[in-house]
């Protein structure tokens, strides 16, 4: 059926063509280099120009050139053609490429796939509702430019509602294929090095100043839903990694392997499920004190709950947690050293102060009770911006900044105790959040990242001891915004007090919240759910059969919709055929009405008297539709006609 | 051959449509994958595993709604031929190797109007249109003509790869319409003027006209000056008009004229050559074959008559 030769495009078509190929590229700009935007942008306008002006496309030899130019630019920029950014880079260079030999309807059809893989490539950034909104405008806009291929005589206002009324009609298919296409959860294989990047979240070591950068972010960290109340805010400690090893700057956590962990529960325990943001690491961020884990995750002997793989897509967790427990009240010996150690020679204020408590205390709560009241009654500031410290950096904080964040009074607080010889780490984490009043979400962000201190007591296991709720309890108690002084750089839609807009907020992020759950987290066992609700196992092969009913069944009212609608012939013509049949003499080919009836009236003029009205109404009917008297004045016509004669 | 047709009559209905108009129905519509479509395809199973490597769910449903586009564009290029009416037209005569167009009615009875429909008869040449909302178009069809006779329009593929191109759908047309081909002309000099095989002395020549006189029973009822005749009263008998001019100067085309070295088909191009001068010319003339004799006439309709003679002569 196909022609060999080729077809050539024609002058108003590739206009569409480069929308298209806008479209699908243009948001990549923020995120590839800028100068393979440079350079795709310059190849763009020069198409564009070469169009315009009418001129011949560029040889070969100079598409060589530059097609060698721009892979060995994305060979030094990424070392690679294959990874998800090269490979990004790459299409976005083909397309722009194609653009300046496209000649053929091949050459078209080409820019048309490029274009639809390209759309694909934007998830791999975000999937949020905005992103989803463009790319329907851009694969509008593409497949615009493909119907433009096929049909010259549209005009483009027809043109672009034919693609939008395509698209509509396939909606249907869309969701019959995304409820029960059988989903298998990646990845099918190794995937390259670069396939996250841009994660935010906490990170496995702790020096002045980490958590201060991060809470300077306003990015969502993970949603939480309670099953029932949400507990007290101050109760709201997330728990991440442990830190227990100390160089002098830098929290790490131990390479000890952690032993076994004993956890007596007092009271209920809260039931709650976490939507985890991607953040690349192991570790899932639980309510202090994580019991029954859920499948596929552990602890480590510190209570940081984590899961084999690191996280890198977004994950739902069913966690339990005990409010009131007691953890570890018989410490193995090496755990106990471990957070006895301290750096020799570092910080000697801080541990002559320490000695000082020591001495003076009768219990070691007491040293504890003594260090948060120091904390308390001194000149300590909470703040985003501390000063650098030195090399004592304790000595430093302690006796001459005095301004410091989470990290500097939890660090602070665990040397201390560890100087007065009481067992105590750095727990990193998460702690509050806040409620959205739309979905009943909790939502906790990176700006309520968190470090606070764990000590050790016999008798009564580790205790958490949060340091900067002495020098700033509203940051426990209200959240950070309010802990913080003005002019602090926090993001500015966190600083946001106007009700209507936090409610405008509330609104949006309720939405997206939504969206993640049931679009976004759409997955294999949300589809097993989906199919027992309706009394069926989601295995394969009942997908396979429900599929292909599915969408055997919207396939059928697509063509009984696009068939049926209109295909009876305009009534006037149907009444004449008609008329034909019932004589049963029929109109030649070319044979005017009129001259028929006069070729009627040579064999049988009788005939023909009576065929005459038919005439007169139906050339009245067919060629002046605005009387529309004379449609039932031929119908009354053609039934006066007598029945077929008998040859 | 003829049981392939057979099966396919027997299969499909098919048949030579004559000159009934036609209505494309399911049955006479064929629809398979072009190789954009294939190309497509492919590209959707590769985007399918990355979305599923990358576990991309507005990946999965990118896919999937592309999918139905594809089925959605298939449906479409059904039904940009389905209920499509096709009725025979005309076809004016052409010389050997000139191209015949052949004329046929496409009627569109649909509030909507279709795209990129696609005409071919021959391979390598096709005729792309549109048919307007409840429009009725003429649509010619190029076929190269190089044989004098009748030319029969062979089977006409209606396709179309409207709107996605992804699908072409197809149907076979069959309308038995046949056009005429006259020899390709060879231009010569006209022969000489001959004495007229069929002349009495008494019939005057035809150049110049001298005046009426009544008509004898040996006249050729197509000389009668109908008009003249018809003026007066109707009991007058008939007249003939008289031409001045020696009655040598008649022209006739024979076949005995040419060069009998020549081939048959050379010899028929230059009487075809003859026609079409002396019909310049606005000459009176007489054609004469081995089989006929066109006896004199002149004008246009008489130089129809003569080519389609001389397409239709069999040596």
């Amino acid at each position: 059926m196909s022609s060999t030769r080729e077809q050539l495009l024609r002058r108003e078509q590739p206009p569409w063509l480069f929308a298209a190929a806008l479209a699908t590229t243009l948001p990549h700009v923020l995120q590839q280099p800028w100068w393979l935007s440079l350079f795709g942008g310059l190849l763009f306008a020069m198409a564009a120009w070469l169009w315009y002006e009418d001129r011949r496309l560029p040889g070969r030899w100079l598409m060589l050139l530059l097609a060698v130019a721009g892979i060995l630019s994305i060979l030094a920029e990424f070392r690679s053609l294959l990874g998800r950014e090269a490979g990004v880079a790459t299409l976005v260079l083909f397309m722009a490429m194609k653009l300046l030999e496209m000649r053929s309807h091949r050459d078209a059809m080409v820019v048309i796939l490029l274009g639809y893989f390209l759309l694909l490539t934007h998830y791999f950034h975000s999937q949020d509702i905005p992103t989803g909104l463009w790319l329907l405008f851009a694969m509008w806009i593409v497949t615009a430019a493909q119907i433009r291929l096929h049909a010259a005589t549209l005009s483009p206002r027809e043109n672009l509602q034919q693609a939008a009324s395509l698209a509509i009609q396939a909606v249907p298919f869309m969701l019959v294929l995304y409820l029960l296409f059988p989903r298998i959860s990646g990845p099918l294989w190794g995937l390259p090095e670069d396939a996250f990047t841009g994660r935010s979240g906490l990170s496995d070591s702790m020096a002045p100043g980490s958590i201060a950068n991060l809470v300077q972010r306003g990015d969502i960290a993970f949603r939480v839903r309670f099953d029932e109340a949400a507990p007290a805010r101050q109760q709201l400690y997330w728990r991440g990694p442990v830190l227990e090893s100390f160089d002098g700057q830098t929290w790490r956590p131990s390479a000890r392997r952690g032993g076994r962990e004993k956890i007596v529960e007092s009271g209920p325990r809260i039931a709650y499920e976490t939507t985890l943001e991607p953040h690349g690491q192991r570790w899932l961020l639980a309510l202090d004190a994580p019991v029954a884990l859920p499948a596929g995750s552990s602890t480590d002997g510190r209570l940081t709950v984590s899961a084999t793989r690191p996280v890198e897509s977004r994950q739902r967790h069913r966690l339990f947690a005990a409010p009131a427990y007691l953890f570890n009240d018989d410490e193995a010996a090496a755990s106990i050293d471990e957070n006895l150690r301290l750096p020799s020679g570092s910080n000697p204020q801080t541990r002559s102060l320490a000695l000082d408590w020591q001495r003076q205390a009768k219990q070691p709560l007491d040293i504890v009770a003594r260090a948060l009241s120091h904390f308390r009654e001194e000149a300590f500031h909470y703040t985003l911006q501390p000063p650098l410290l030195g090399r004592d950096s304790m000595d430093d904080f302690l006796f001459r900044t005095r301004r410091g964040f989470c990290e500097h009074y939890a660090a602070a607080f665990v040397v201390l105790m560890r100087n007065a010889g009481i067992p105590a780490r750095v727990v990193t984490g998460y702690q509050g959040g806040e409620l959205n009043p739309r979905d009943g979400y909790l939502v906790v962000r990176q700006s309520d990242a968190h470090a606070w201190a764990e000590v050790w007591i016999a008798g009564r296991g580790w205790l958490r001891v949060d340091p900067t709720a002495a020098v700033a309890p509203e940051r426990i108690e209200r959240g950070i915004v309010d802990a913080l002084p003005q002019g602090e750089p926090l993001p500015a839609f966190l600083q946001v007090r106007g009700d209507w807009l936090r409610d405008l907020r509330y609104r949006w992020e309720a939405l997206n919240n939504a969206w993640n759950q049931h679009v976004l987290g759409y997955d294999g066992q949300r589809q097993r759910d989906f199919l027992a609700r309706f009394g069926f196992d989601a295995d394969w092969r009942t997908l396979a059969i429900a599929l292909s009913l599915a969408c055997a069944l919207v396939l059928l009212a697509v063509c009984i919709w696009a068939l049926r609608q209109h295909s009876r012939p305009a009534p006037a013509l149907r009444l004449w055929h008609r008329a034909q049949r019932r004589i049963g003499v029929h109109c030649a080919p070319g044979e005017t009405p009129l001259a028929f009836v006069t070729r009627l009236r040579a064999t049988d003029p009788a005939l023909a008297d009576r065929f005459e009205p038919v005439v007169r109404h139906f050339l009245l009917a067919r060629y002046a539709p605005q009387n529309k008297t004379s449609l039932a004045a031929l119908a009354a016509a053609v039934n006066r006609l007598p029945r077929r004669r008998i040859a | 051959m003829p049981a392939l047709q057979a099966l396919q009559q027997r299969l499909f209905g098919w048949r030579d449509d004559g000159l009934a108009p036609v209505r494309l129905d399911r049955r006479r519509i064929f629809i398979l994958p072009s190789r954009s479509g294939l190309l497509f395809a492919l590209t959707l199973v590769v985007m399918l595993l990355a979305a599923i490597n990358y576990n991309l769910a507005l990946g999965h449903a990118l896919v999937f709604l592309l999918a139905g586009l594809g089925l959605v564009g298939m449906v479409h290029s059904f039904r940009n031929l389905h209920g499509l009416r096709i009725a025979p037209g005309h076809c004016r005569p052409v010389f050997a190797g000139d191209t015949a167009e052949f004329t046929l009615l496409i009627e569109n009875d649909r509030p909507a109007s279709r795209h990129g429909l696609v005409f071919q008869a021959e391979p390598g040449r096709s005729t792309t249109t549109a048919v307007g909302a409840r429009e009725q178009i003429r649509v010619g069809i190029p076929v190269s003509a190089p044989q004098r006779g009748w030319l029969p329009l062979p089977r006409v593929v209606l396709s179309t790869r409207y709107p996605l191109g992804l699908f072409t759908a197809w149907s076979y047309l069959q309308p038995g319409m046949r056009c005429l081909v006259y020899p390709a002309p060879l231009f010569e000099p006209l022969p000489a003027g001959a004495p007229s095989a069929e002349g009495s002395g008494s019939a005057g020549g035809q150049e110049d006209f001298a005046g009426f006189r009544q008509r004898q029973a040996s006249d050729s009822l197509r000389h009668v000056a109908w008009k003249a005749s018809a003026r007066d009263d109707a009991s007058r008998p008939l007249l003939v008009k008289q031409f001045a001019g020696g009655s040598d100067s008649r022209l006739e085309l024979a076949w005995s004229a040419t060069d009998p070295a020549l081939d048959d088909e050379t010899r028929l191009s230059i009487m075809t050559g003859w026609v079409l001068a002396a019909t310049a010319e606005q000459q009176s003339f007489s054609l004469r074959l081995p089989d006929r004799l066109i006896a004199d006439g002149s004008g246009s309709a008489h130089g129809e008559r003569c080519l389609e003679a001389l397409a239709l002569f069999r040596p």
